[in-house]
């Protein structure tokens, strides 16, 4: 039995979803004593970056004759290494759309058994079994893998990533492979990168401040807090919908799904929708001047009160006790 | 031009949603209700079929807008609500088999349904929502075009159809692409372009006299042992409600509560 890796990268670079599924996979690897299967498809591996997070090797696969980051493309790569190693019966990817389409194809492929959005995997009485929160945050299941080959994706911040003392010594092994008929069929016509801010993404900031109809259109508070605590700045779905701010910042369940370390809400009320995209966040903060509003229902630290008053007044305190 | 749009019929976000001691959603509730999330490719679906001319008196023929659920016999509503909004047909797979199937063996009888359809007359897109707001996997996209062969063009926010070409436009979250692949394809559309139609009247009434075909797995060709439970490569091993939290802190106040917050957020290793 062995581990594997989706190594996801973005310009060449290692996303930081990615760091975090090595971490585990080597922590699994030390509990299990299973080799970790770095795999990495497309050209030019961050082999460094893959080493000093404890792959035992880094399979670098070229997919020939489609667009190489289409998902079936990554697909094709990912089975190929796995057919090749022919052992493996943990395949960690990342918790995003990407990750969950590549996983979805990859099952129907290999009769894996798919956990998504999991907050934790385990070898469990020979299964792999997954934690993971349902349901809006009110439930905790355990869904465990029947097939020889499981398939989890985790949630961003599941785990810390944390970089070896030592750089293990990875081997490196290339593949190639034709890409499928799915794969080869997709043109991409254009692909422009998306304009990028100078703040973390959302879906992989650890730490996220959110504004809701409480802001009443005025983002600027959020920013400035957002900024100190070098966060990602999210909002509702009301607070997109009455344009304060671009779609791209909806955090919810028809949106961006969040599980960072530190969640501040303000002027979140926490109904439903938008508790389903980020119930998962670590530790929760809301500033709501409502004392009936639902989200102190789930928060680990509520305050009831005006956010013009409450944000700045944090800002600037966070910001003087940074220096 | 042929679309297939594939629903769910979902517990209500709003309703106190529950997991029953087998850990699969209790369905069935009164509040069950459309997935919302597929209104939007139900939308979808109608825009680009009436583009090529689907619903006008005059050159109707030939198009058709199918809403496709796999479900109990509430499921049913789903498909109502889908036929109320424009579709023209309406296909319901129901099987008693199915219980505890997974989102890979929904995805295998989604296809195999669709494959039927494009036996019968050819099928030039399938549209899906970006996820089911109970599972939330977003699983049945993807793994619907990897059953059927067919390309995935996923998230899009923008459909055209020309000359056989299916392109879409989508966000990822690094870019911004212009996919294109031959129909027929597989598609997922955000929730942010296609803002769903609401049924009025007229619709609510025809839909009551359009057809809906119930297939089961026999019809369809399924394997009853590859779906269901039985057909299903992950299983729930534990499911609990979350206990009411103790250790929650609430503050009333504006600037002066600042400083225990400040404290709380430097236990946590955040300031």
């Amino acid at each position: 039995m062995s581990i594997a890796v989706l190594v996801d990268h973005t310009d060449g670079h290692v996303r930081s979803t990615s760091l975090e599924l090595l971490t585990l996979a080597r922590q699994l690897a030390s509990t299990t004593g299973l080799p970790v299967h770095a795999v990495w498809t497309g050209a030019d591996p961050q082999a460094e970056v893959v080493a000093a997070h404890g792959a035992d090797a880094l399979h670098v696969v070229r997919v020939e004759g489609a667009d190489e980051h289409l998902t079936t493309s990554v697909v094709d790569g990912l089975q190929t290494v796995l057919t090749a190693l022919g052992d493996v019966s943990l395949l960690l990817v990342a918790s995003t759309f990407e990750g969950k389409e590549v996983a979805a194809r990859l099952a129907v492929r290999t009769g894996a058994g798919v956990v998504t959005g999991a907050s934790g995997v385990e070898l469990a009485d020979g299964h792999w079994t997954a934690r993971k929160t349902v349901l809006a945050g009110t439930w905790d299941t355990a869904c465990a893998a029947a097939s020889s080959l499981a398939v989890v994706a985790l949630a961003p911040h599941a785990v810390q990533a944390a970089p070896l003392a030592v750089p293990a010594e990875t081997r490196l092994v290339e593949h190639a492979v034709q890409a499928s008929a799915a794969a080869r069929a997709v043109s991409v016509v254009s692909r422009e990168p998306r304009p990028r801010s100078e703040r973390p993404a959302l879906a992989e900031a650890e730490v996220v401040v959110v504004g809701g109809r409480g802001v009443e259109g005025d983002f600027s508070g959020v920013e400035e807090l957002a900024d100190v605590l070098g966060a990602a700045v999210g909002a509702t779905r009301v607070a997109t919908d009455e344009g304060w701010i671009g779609h791209e910042a909806q955090v919810g369940q028809t949106g961006v799904t969040i599980s960072p370390r530190l969640y501040v809400g303000a002027g979140v009320s926490g109904a439903v929708h938008h508790k389903g995209g980020m119930a998962a966040a670590q530790t929760i903060v809301a500033i709501n001047n409502d004392p009936d509003a639902p989200i102190f229902e789930f928060a680990d630290y509520g305050v009831v009160g005006d956010l013009t008053e409450v944000l700045p007044a944090l800002t600037a305190a966070l910001r003087a006790r940074r220096g | 031009m042929r679309v297939v749009v594939c629903v769910k019929h979902v517990p209500d976000l709003q309703s106190a949603r529950s997991l029953g001691e087998d850990g699969r959603l209790v369905r069935g509730g009164d509040d069950d209700t459309l997935n919302e999330l597929d209104e939007d490719a139900l939308e979808a679906g109608l825009r680009t079929a009436e583009a090529a001319g689907f619903g006008k008196d005059d050159g109707g023929e030939g198009h058709d807008v199918t809403v496709l659920t796999v479900g109990p016999a509430p499921a049913v509503e789903a498909l109502r609500r889908g036929l109320a909004m424009g579709a023209s047909t309406a296909v319901h797979v129901s099987d008693e088999a199915l219980a505890g199937s997974d989102a890979i063996a929904t995805a295998r009888v989604l296809a195999a349904a669709v494959a039927k359809l494009h036996a019968e007359q050819p099928v030039d897109l399938v549209v899906a929502g970006m996820a089911a707001l109970d599972g939330l996997t977003s699983l049945v996209p993807a793994a619907l075009a990897e059953v059927l062969g067919w390309p995935q063009l996923t998230l899009a926010d923008r459909i055209e159809v020309t000359d056989g070409l299916v392109t879409v436009r989508r966000e990822t979250s690094t870019d911004v692409e212009v996919l294109t692949a031959p129909a027929p394809a597989v598609l997922s559309v955000t929730d942010q372009a296609f803002r769903a139609r609401f049924p009025n009247f007229k619709g609510i009434v025809a839909a009551r006299k359009k057809p809906v075909a119930t297939w089961s797995l026999a019809d369809l060709g399924v394997d009853p042992a590859t779906v269901g439970s039985a057909g299903s490569a992950t299983w729930v091993a534990q499911a609990a409600e979350r206990p009411e939290r103790s250790d929650r802190v609430l503050v009333t106040g504006d600037a002066e509560t600042v400083p225990a917050l400040v404290d709380y957020l430097s236990e946590k290793g955040f300031a």
